[in-house]
């Protein structure tokens, strides 16, 4: 059971850290000061979960491996993300609409990790659940002022939907160990979720007069380590330093 | 000036209360010195951060909680209590994170929030009134003590705070977010 937790355990720090590494992305590009500082700050709590999380994997595996080798060490083959997290960043609409889809699923995923009977991922899962509740509130404020804005902030902001829309479905999709750690009390059922997401995501998309797709198709593979050829791309420049001095310290 | 609720709050009596029946008095105020490097105007134990110390059969544990997953500062937090420890003779010690319960705002001292509103932040409002709650209400402006201010972003130049802008006086300034 150990090894799975320390697994699951990774998949929710590469979650966090790819994603919060595309939001960083936004560092000195947003379109004004304010949105700089948000956009980063929310990427400092994505970078400061997944550190937490492999951290906490790091502590498992008792091989001597640190949090910086699970973020720097491994490739693509290895990371375990959902695809929605390492797709490129696409204008503001593309980053605040996959954060909505995303706040929303933490906002329902977070509370039932905090109920772990693992206590370490439930104490992650508690201290990350204050930090959404911000970011929620943001990316629902934009989705508002991008449906009820302009031909063109609306434009956008449902071309960025029908883009994500297929990305999804992925965040529901459990595998067998997800399965059997749900069971366990440990993990998370997050197929459970989809309803109440589904309706919570429809509910601000018509507030924001935009269109939610229909089921067309669906792309996964993240969680066994098929990923979109982006993720290799952000690694690359994510781990350079790190692999081109190893143990560098300063 | 009008305080809208209930001070100190039963969190910070509590965290009072393990400290005063705590057996390493010096200890604790020894490390009051040790301040928020972002905010060096606040203790860390004023902020909450600092919220145990025990001593065990080999060292001195000292218990801290980060404010914010990734708050950068609090790299530099570890660091300025273990200098402070090393510096008054004390060699056999452990700094320890603890994640729960999860650090909230309202574990900031009464004198902490003096503290920020005199340094130009406005202190924040108790966490489990505002919990789900839109954040512009009613924020004291911190200088001139005005409610009529307004929210220019949820985020500001640290995960912990938001931008606001006074509308009486025109200052812009920071609101201590409540988390």
């Amino acid at each position: 059971m150990k090894a799975k937790i320390l697994e699951y355990s990774t998949r929710l720090g590469d979650d966090s850290l790819v994603l919060g590494h595309r939001l960083s992305e936004w560092c000195s590009n947003a379109p004004f000061l304010e949105e700089d500082l948000a956009l980063i700050n929310v990427a400092l709590d994505y970078i400061g979960r997944a550190r937490m999380f492999y951290g906490y994997a790091a502590e498992l595996s008792a091989d001597g491996r640190n949090e910086d080798d699970f973020a720097f060490m491994r490739d693509q083959r290895e990371f375990s993300n959902l695809l929605i997290h390492e797709l490129p960043k696409g204008d503001f609409a593309f980053t605040m609409l996959r954060q909505l889809f995303i706040d929303l699923f933490n906002s329902l995923f977070l509370p039932r990790l905090a109920e772990s009977s693992d206590k370490t991922l439930a104490a992650i899962a508690a201290k990350a659940i204050k930090e959404t509740r911000y970011h929620l509130r943001r990316s629902h404020e934009w989705t508002l002022r991008f449906g009820l804005g302009t031909d063109e902030s609306r434009e956008r902001a449902q071309r960025a939907i029908d883009q994500l829309w297929g990305y999804t479905h992925e965040m529901f999709d459990l595998d067998a160990l997800e399965s059997e750690l749900a069971e366990a009390g440990i993990g998370v059922d997050s197929g459970a979720l989809k309803t109440e997401w589904e309706q919570q995501v429809s509910a601000i998309l018509t507030e924001a007069e935009l269109e939610q797709p229909g089921e067309q198709w669906a792309v996964k593979g993240g969680r066994e380590g098929y990923h979109t050829e982006n993720l290799g791309q952000l690694l690359n420049e994510m781990q350079s330093v790190h692999r081109a001095y190893p143990g560098l310290e300063w | 000036m009008v305080i809208e609720f209930p001070l100190p709050t039963a969190a910070y009596q509590a965290r009072l209360a393990q400290r005063q029946a705590s057996a390493l008095p010096e200890i604790w105020a020894l490390l009051e010195q040790v301040c928020d490097p972002e905010i060096p105007v606040l203790s860390l134990w004023d902020l909450g951060v600092l919220n145990d110390i025990e001593q065990t059969d080999e060292r001195l544990l000292v218990t801290i909680t980060p404010t914010y997953s990734g708050c950068p500062a609090m790299q530099t937090m570890r660091d300025d209590i273990e200098a402070v420890l090393r510096q008054s003779g004390i060699a056999a010690f452990e700094v320890r994170e603890s994640l729960s319960p999860a650090w909230s705002s309202d574990w900031i001292s009464p004198e902490g929030r003096s503290k920020l509103t005199a340094y130009g932040i406005a202190a924040p409002r108790a966490c489990t009134a505002c919990r789900g709650q839109p954040l512009d209400a009613e924020i004291q402006c911190p200088r001139c003590g005005s409610t009529e201010t307004r929210m220019t972003s949820e985020f500001g130049s640290t995960a912990c705070k938001a931008l606001f802008q006074c509308q009486a006086c025109l200052e812009p300034f920071d609101y201590f977010k409540p988390i």
